[in-house]
């Protein structure tokens, strides 16, 4: 019976494997570091669309309504917290009343049920998070969510993957601020960060890099 | 030998088997705060505290400092003492919860009664002044005519700590008017002893002036 393949088939055969394994590897290096890192999986910079229009553009930037007023427990627990519908009535019992932005608002308010917001943020659950040691530790609100003020719709404004972590976990120096700027969203550092930011991590008592870095302080 | 290949093979085969039903670690059957639950009637997967429950140093018997009363009258002094740090933290508290209606110098013209809200009270109006301090913690526990209650937002002692700043700013623009009743200044001395001729030892944090208000004013109105 003749060969079906010739001779030379082999080397191309060989060749074939090689040029495969590089195909692989060139692509799954650009899906490691394009996709995976991209908004489309991380939804990073995605606005949400939410049951009602609530705009931190203007509740925080127009009105300039502080965190605390609706977010109470982000300086002393883990969860930042999401306000109740009671919270949006303090006002609401007379500002836009009878707009039908806020009928879900208003009826929530009526029968009791609460409203249901889509989360815009969510760790995986293997990871440990906790707000209140940020914000007494000098990381303020926009070092992590943005410009939350000017925000219409809200988004995740970093990846929140291990990786964004950690690079501040490495050099937590040139985020940190004054106890008193931390809810401000204007602050940028200023121009003797390094010197500052090296100044306060002493006087908050940062721990080291290698222990904020080390796996059980977030996988615990 | 086979014997030993085959078990190997088996092993591999019951692993990608068991791979079918991995639990993901991502998102694990515990819930998170505020997480929606199909178990529970209410969709709720926090329970709401068992009736009488009382948490460790939660027993909340000072009635003075939980209720502003005492035997069913409201209270005309602090249930601790009042220093600079409570001074400064009832400021802080202030600026948070308060002044978006009554404005950051208390003189009720916020920037949510700019938008429409019932004009909130002047601090600095006679009737209010004369106010006791514990009427003043029952106004922001149970809220007064159109103004909600606070007590889901802020705790009793930052609620006594708002108290001794409203105070505080009473007093830093008395200079024209008539002076506070001596039964309010015991109120917020440092400990307990007054000279109601000497100057306020708090004085000196006269308030922050409104900056806040003028500034943007896009969106639409009603
Ligand atoms: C008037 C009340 C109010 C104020 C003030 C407010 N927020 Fe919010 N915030 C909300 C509500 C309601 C939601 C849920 C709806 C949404 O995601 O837009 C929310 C959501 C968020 C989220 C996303 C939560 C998630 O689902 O992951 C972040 C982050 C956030 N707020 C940050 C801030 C910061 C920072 C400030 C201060 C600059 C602030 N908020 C001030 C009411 C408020
Ligand atoms: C401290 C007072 C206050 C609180 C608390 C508050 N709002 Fe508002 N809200 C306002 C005011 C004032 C306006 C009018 C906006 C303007 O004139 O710029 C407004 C406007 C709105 C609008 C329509 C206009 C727009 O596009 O922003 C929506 C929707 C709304 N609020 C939702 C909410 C929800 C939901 C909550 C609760 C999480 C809430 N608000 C809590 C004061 C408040
Ligand atoms: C170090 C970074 C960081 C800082 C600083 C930070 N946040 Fe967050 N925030 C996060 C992360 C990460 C999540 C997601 C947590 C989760 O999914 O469990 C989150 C979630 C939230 C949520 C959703 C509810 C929750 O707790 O999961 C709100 C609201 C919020 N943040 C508000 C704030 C406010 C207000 C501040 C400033 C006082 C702030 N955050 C400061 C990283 C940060
Ligand atoms: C912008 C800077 C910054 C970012 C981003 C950041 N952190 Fe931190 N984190 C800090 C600093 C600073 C500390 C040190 C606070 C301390 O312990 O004194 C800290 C401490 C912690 C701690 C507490 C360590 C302890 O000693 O108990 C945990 C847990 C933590 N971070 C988790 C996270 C996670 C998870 C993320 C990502 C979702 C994250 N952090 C993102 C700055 C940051
Ligand atoms: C500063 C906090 C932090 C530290 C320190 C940290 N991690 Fe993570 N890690 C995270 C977060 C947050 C995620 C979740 C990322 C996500 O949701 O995409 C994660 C995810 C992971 C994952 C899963 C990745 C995936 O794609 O699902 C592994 C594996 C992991 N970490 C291992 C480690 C190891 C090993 C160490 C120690 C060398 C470590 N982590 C230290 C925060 C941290
Ligand atoms: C949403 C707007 C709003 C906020 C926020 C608010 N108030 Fe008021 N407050 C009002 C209005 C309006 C009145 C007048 C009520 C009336 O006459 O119906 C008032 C009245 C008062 C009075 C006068 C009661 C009397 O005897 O006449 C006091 C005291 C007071 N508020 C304290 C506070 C304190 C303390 C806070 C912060 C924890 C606060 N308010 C937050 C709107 C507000």
């Amino acid at each position: 019976m003749a060969q079906i393949f010739p001779k030379n088939f082999n080397n191309l055969a060989k060749i074939s494997i090689i040029v495969t394994a590089l195909v692989v590897a060139i692509g799954g290096g650009v899906f490691n570091l394009i996709v995976i890192r991209s908004s489309y999986l991380t939804q990073a910079q995605v606005a949400i669309e939410q049951p009602i229009q609530f705009s931190h553009k203007h509740h925080v930037g127009g009105l300039g309504l502080d965190c605390r007023y609706c977010h109470t427990s982000v300086e002393d627990s883990a969860f930042a917290g999401i306000p109740p519908t009671r919270t949006c009535m303090n006002c609401h019992s007379q500002v836009w009343v009878t707009s039908p932005m806020l009928e879900p608002v208003r009826s929530s308010f009526e029968t009791g049920k609460g409203l249901t917001w889509q989360r815009v943020h969510n760790l995986a659950d293997f990871a440990y998070f906790n707000h209140s040691i940020h914000v007494n530790k000098g990381v303020g609100c926009s070092s992590c969510h943005g410009k939350v003020d000017q925000m219409p719709l809200m988004w995740k404004e970093n990846t929140l993957q291990m990786e964004w972590c950690l690079q501040c976990h490495r050099n937590p120096e040139k985020v940190l601020r004054p106890k008193e700027e931390i809810f401000n969203m204007e602050w940028e550092p200023p121009a003797d960060q390094e010197v500052k930011g090296r100044e306060l991590a002493k006087q908050y008592n940062i721990p080291s890099k290698e222990l904020l870095t080390s796996c059980s302080t977030c996988h615990r | 030998m086979l014997r030993v290949k085959l078990s190997i093979f088996c092993i591999f085969c019951g692993l990608f088997l068991f791979n079918a039903c991995r639990q993901d670690m991502a998102d694990q059957p515990s819930y998170r705060p505020l997480q929606p639950s199909n178990f529970f009637a209410d969709g709720q997967a926090s329970r709401p505290l068992v009736q009488g429950t009382v948490a460790r140093g939660q027993l909340r018997d000072d009635v003075h400092l939980y209720t502003g009363k005492k035997e069913g009258q409201l209270v005309t002094t602090f249930p601790f003492t009042v220093d600079k740090t409570v001074v400064k933290r009832g400021q802080e508290r202030f600026n948070i919860y308060c002044a978006p209606c009554h404005g950051q110098t208390g003189s009720g013209n916020g920037m949510i009664v700019q938008r429409g809200f019932k004009k909130a009270a002047s601090y600095y109006d006679k009737e209010v002044r004369e106010k006791s301090v514990g009427h003043y913690f029952d106004v922001i526990t149970n809220g007064f005519g159109a103004m909600a209650g606070y007590s889901a937002q802020v705790n009793v002692r930052d609620r006594w700590a708002i108290i001794a700043y409203i105070r505080a700013l009473q007093e830093s623009q008395s200079g024209n008017v008539e002076p506070l009743p001596i039964e309010t200044m015991t109120d917020f001395a440092p400990s307990g002893v007054v000279d109601p001729k000497k100057q306020n030892p708090l004085s000196g944090s006269t308030p922050k002036v409104e900056k806040k208000t003028e500034e943007k004013s896009e969106s639409g109105g009603h």
